[in-house]
């Protein structure tokens, strides 16, 4: 159901329509008019199953099978092991998860994690939703002007985003200089290496990364609400913040749990901007799982458990993400 | 239905409000990197002068030639075989029905959402020593080009799938009786159609490949000749950003510049792309 957004659902159910009748032709041969002559009675209906479709699937089902998928797989099998990359691996069983559990780094990287689910997640979907209620009252001209700019955090690297931060935050940088200039100079301090607010610092580069997406994604969604669902609203005599509840939010519903899903997996592969950043310091303040996994992985040679931290990593994704499409598919009108 | 001025004056004031918030950022590393090395610079950074010799110094110092033509090969490739590869699964999946389409549909989706981290060790140890081949493939171009087409595929598959689910199932049925084989639908018929898809899921997928970090740190810091421009950056942001800020955010706009350029001309590729449910990153 992400899918959805593209293409008039209309047409689209009539193609899946067809595309069920060919189906069913061709799940149940046995109910082709018994008359037929032998060698039609087999046929499929035309042109519909055919398994020619694995030729083109073939190609890129190899690459994806070999540099996706095996890995994935060999991740979760490494993880069963003692190893530290260089002499030969000893089965473990289920250690490395015994020590995951007990190990509070671990504990705190993922409670890190949550934190900047707040800033690259939650924040900026509030923040879009506000921003939207304002855009539904009247119709916005030059969207497409704000909209680029709005954009623009999505699309740079993670490292040249650690890079324009950690000006912003520097000692001598525009944050400190404006808190001076508005005669808050005593909040100035080196953000991004204070003890208490590095995390909250690169919570806030997340937040900008993705307040835009969100905004962006809740505007066009807005625009397929039918506007004679406001019209009603208003008759009724709504006000901004009823109008708000009743039609506004449910119309969105799709939009923002794309949003949700995108910007939590978005917060728990923050790799590129805390390793440029802060790389996990102040005292291990601002660690995050997949730091961690590299940490353990490739500067302190266990490999098994870091095997082990990203297969914990993937599943937390996974579960969060099915999660959320689960609870927004309940009682979705379809 | 009319609304008030002052509601219409405040909306527009909050749009402008994060226009600005979210462009700052990259326009305050472009203002530092305007700055000599000499300048003491503090504060807002507003340039006096027009001065491009950082960009220079960062050009030639953090070795970014030998950067950009790293990441040129690495994500061209990518792009034109993730993009070749997508559009026969895509067709695949969104015009016809074969024996296990259903199971194996899911399966190259689920590549959406794991990140590189789920992957990267064991990227990491089977090319050192390529199973049965023996080949090492760390710091080659292979070691990023592979990984990187496997993961498009998995998006590619998914948003061409969309694209030819949602082309008339007549204008197929035409060729066909017409006598147009399968690949002569795809190639006469679809892929003329499809251009605009095809090139949204080809600037996704190449900012994509040329923004990644992980994969470039864990499989090709080895060779300085292989590295990408990001991984370059940061390398050189750790060795210079103490002695000269304004160089490495020079270095920095010049890593972001050629997304940038390609985004002032096509974002409407970009934002209908993202737009669309891509998962990814």
């Amino acid at each position: 159901m992400l899918y959805r957004a593209t293409g008039p659902s209309s047409t689209r159910r009539c193609i899946d329509l067809t595309a069920h009748a060919g189906r069913v032709a061709a799940a149940h041969p046995e109910r082709a008019p018994r008359r037929l002559p032998r060698r039609l009675r087999n046929a499929r209906a035309p042109g519909v199953p055919r398994n020619i479709g694995w030729l083109y699937v073939l190609p890129g089902l190899v690459f994806y099978g070999l540099f996706t998928l095996a890995p994935l797989v060999h991740t979760v099998y490494i993880s069963l092991f003692s190893w530290d990359g260089l002499t030969a691996k000893t089965y473990a069983g289920l250690a490395n998860y015994r020590t995951a559990i007990a190990d509070h780094v671990l504990l705190w990287s993922f409670v890190h994690s949550g934190i900047l689910i707040l800033f690259y997640s939650v924040l900026p979907v509030v923040v879009g939703l506000a921003l939207t209620a304002a855009l539904t009252r009247h119709a916005v001209r030059g969207f497409r002007f704000f909209r680029t700019a709005l954009f623009l955090p999505q699309l740079i690297a993670g490292v040249v985003i650690a890079q324009a931060w950690s000006w912003i935050y520097d000692d001598n940088g525009p944050l400190n200089a404006a808190l001076r200039f508005i005669g808050l100079g005593s909040f100035v301090r080196p953000w991004l290496g204070d003890f208490t607010w590095a995390l909250p610092s690169i919570g806030g580069i997340g937040t900008w990364v993705t307040f835009g997406l969100c905004m962006v994604l809740f505007v066009a969604g807005v625009q397929k609400i039918p506007s004679t669902l406001y019209d009603a609203a208003r008759v009724d005599g709504a006000g901004p913040f009823r109008e708000f509840y009743a039609v506004t939010l449910p119309g969105l519903r799709g939009e923002v749990l794309v949003a949700f899903v995108l910007t939590t997996i978005n917060a728990l592969r923050s790799f590129d901007i805390v390793y440029n950043t802060t790389a996990g310091g102040p005292g291990g303040q601002t660690l995050v799982p997949s730091l961690y996994m590299y940490q353990n992985a490739f500067l302190y040679n266990k490999v098994g458990y870091a095997a082990a931290v990203a297969t914990i990593l993937a599943a937390a994704i996974f579960v969060l993400a099915a999660i959320m499409l689960r609870f927004g598919d309940r009682g979705e009108p379809s | 239905m009319t609304v008030g001025r002052f509601e219409r004056m405040a909306t527009y004031g909050f749009l402008v409000l994060f226009s600005v918030v979210a462009i700052y950022p990259v326009l305050s590393i472009f203002f530092l990197a305007l700055h000599k090395k000499t300048d003491l610079v503090t504060g807002f950074a507003l340039p006096t002068s027009l001065d491009f010799s950082s960009f220079k110094a960062a050009w030639t110092e953090g070795k970014f030639a030998t950067g950009f033509k790293a990441s040129f090969i690495v994500a061209a490739t990518v792009t034109v075989v993730s993009a070749v590869l997508s559009i026969g699964t895509g067709y695949a999946f969104g015009t016809m029905r074969f024996v296990g389409d259903r199971v194996v549909f899911p399966i190259i989706l689920l590549g959406i959402i794991f990140p590189y981290e789920a992957t990267v060790i064991p990227l990491y140890y089977d090319f050192q020593n390529v199973p049965v081949l023996h080949w090492n493939l760390l710091n080659t171009y292979w070691a990023l080009i592979l990984p990187q087409i496997g993961q498009s595929v998995s998006f590619g598959t998914f948003w061409m799938r969309a694209f030819f689910r949602s082309t008339p199932r007549s204008l197929i049925e035409a060729a066909r009786i017409d006598g147009a084989t399968s690949f002569g639908v795809l190639w006469r018929v679809l892929i003329p159609q499809a251009l605009p898809a095809v090139m949204t899921m080809s600037v996704l997928v190449f900012t994509y490949t040329w923004n990644e970090f992980l994969l470039a740190l864990v499989l090709v810091s080895g060779s300085e000749s292989h590295q990408t421009a990001p991984l370059g950056l940061s390398f050189f942001a750790g060795a210079a950003r103490a002695s000269d800020p304004t160089k490495v955010a020079a270095a920095a706009v010049l890593v972001a510049a050629p997304i940038l350029v390609v985004y002032l001309f096509l974002q409407r590729h970009f934002v209908r792309g993202m737009l669309s449910g891509a998962i990814k990153e």
